[in-house]
């Protein structure tokens, strides 16, 4: 299972708690969380990549084990302590505004 | 007994206040989508149970929200606005091309027989329609194809902000686009044409023949009198008698004649209100007084309604879709500030009470006349 943070505004919309469980089968990538994350509460689809091109939202970033991974290519994989469910994967509304 | 049920769209939520046809004693309910904002929130007028919101954020987009009863519950419809076919460009501000780019729906306009047919006013500017309540959506490009690649981004962003129905024709519509100008079809969207002949803003768009760059911030109509349009512009309220082919201005003896909102008496379609803001510079009312202004005559003549509004030290603004009249026989009318106050009048304007005073920036105002 991999732990999700999500940000207050989206826990709102899926009427969900700060974090959530997700089965995330196979290879663990940041695409494989995020299509769980939709699979699981398409309330959330548009909220996160958008709905046309597929990217991620500008203000939105994501974090796991004190990293920046919202550069990284969507295949990047996830690192072992958010695999094994001991670390969450945070997406985060970003601080901007202002 | 009669009811009323205004519908308040906020910079952090949507708040419903309900009302008899006395209008003295509100309830207020909300925030519904607490922070978000709710740029538009309207009901169908085909059945009254069924709302609309258009949710939205910078951080998360776009959300449409629907209500089936009245907005005691909600759920979260379809939010993918996909431009037909390849995007194309518009102007941008330093000439060049710029791609067309969806950010948030500013309005919901619900059509007049079906509940779940609703057509949605876009940013970057398009107008797109839902026959399945709101589940999907479909753009109807004819727009954009009425010299969508002149059309410039003003500086709230190049939105579609007002649709208006024909009651009598389903085919026609219009639709008004900053700062792009008013556009009509009459073959229920397929094709448009732009109506903007006899705006003037000599000082940014020196050429009068310039059939679209104008600044147009809000049109009404009465509802018997499809063929008579009212316009706020940027500066100048206007009007046409032949459906938007021309253009007069009526602004008269306005102490200013910049302003946002318009709109119609429900009984009386030559008696109009608009609420006039001191400049483009300046997003207050004139001299620190908040007025709303009635002509009876359809423009010109104006009138100042005070009764019941700040007179001194108010410096809040009064967006383009924040204003809004109901239907009962002594007819109602309902604006909204950027300073969270909601006022009201049951009386065509005479008087008015504010029914909440601390809400989050108004965005918009829209009002259910309930049986």
């Amino acid at each position: 299972m991999i732990r999700v943070v999500l940000p207050q505004h989206l826990r709102t919309l899926a009427q969900v708690g700060q974090e959530v469980d997700l089965p995330v089968e196979g290879l663990q990538t940041i695409d494989s969380v995020l299509e769980a994350v939709i699979r699981a509460y398409p309330v959330l689809r548009g909220t996160i990549l958008d709905q046309v091109t597929g990217q991620r939202r500008p203000f939105i970033r994501y974090f796991a084990c004190g990293q920046d991974l919202s550069l990284e290519p969507p295949t990047t994989p996830l690192p072992q302590a958010v695999m094994e469910g001991k670390e969450p994967f945070r997406i985060v509304g970003a601080m901007a505004g202002g | 007994m009669s009811s009323v049920r205004v519908l308040v769209g906020t910079q952090k939520g949507a708040f419903i206040l309900t009302s008899d046809e006395r209008r003295t004693d509100w309830q207020v309910s909300g925030p519904f989508f607490a922070g978000w904002e709710i740029y538009h929130f309207n009901g169908s007028p085909a059945d009254p149970r069924r709302l609309y919101a258009s949710q939205t954020s910078g951080w998360f987009g776009q959300v449409i929200q629907r209500s089936d009863d009245g907005g005691q519950t909600w759920q979260a419809v379809g939010n993918k606005f996909a431009y037909e076919g390849t995007p194309g460009t518009h102007q941008w501000y330093d000439g060049s091309q710029h791609p067309w780019e969806f950010k948030r729906v500013w309005q919901l306009q619900p059509s007049l027989t079906d509940p779940d047919t609703v057509y949605a006013g876009a940013e970057d500017a398009a107008l797109f329609r839902s026959t399945d309540g709101g589940q999907t959506w479909q753009e109807l490009p004819g727009l954009r194809a009425a010299k969508g690649h002149l059309w410039q981004p003003g500086a709230g962003g190049m939105c579609l902000h007002t649709i208006l129905f024909d009651p009598g024709d389903p085919q026609r519509m219009f639709v008004a686009i900053s700062a792009a100008g008013a556009f009509r079809t009459i073959d229920g969207g397929l094709t448009w044409q732009p109506i903007n002949r006899g705006l003037a803003s000599p000082g940014e768009l020196p050429d009068k023949s310039a059939e679209v760059g104008h600044c147009v911030h809000n049109l009404a109509m009465h509802p018997s009198r499809p063929g008579v349009l009212f316009m706020q512009k940027h500066w100048d309220v206007m009007r046409s008698d032949d459906a938007g082919d021309s253009w007069h201005e009526v602004s008269g003896n306005l102490p200013s004649d910049f302003g946002f909102p318009i709109a119609v008496h429900a009984h009386e379609p030559d008696t109009i209100y608009v609420i006039p803001i001191k400049s483009d510079s300046e997003h207050y009312p004139p001299e620190g007084k908040l007025r709303v202004y009635r002509s009876r005559r359809g423009g010109d003549g104006w009138e100042a309604l005070t009764n019941g509004l700040p007179q001194e030290h108010c410096y809040v603004n009064v967006l383009r879709s924040a204003l809004a009249v109901d239907s009962l026989d002594s007819c109602g009318l309902y604006f909204g500030t950027t300073g969270g106050q909601v006022y009201a009048s049951a009386d065509s304007g005479d008087s008015w009470t504010a029914v909440v005073r601390d809400l989050p920036k108004v965005l918009s105002v829209e009002v259910q006349t309930l049986p």
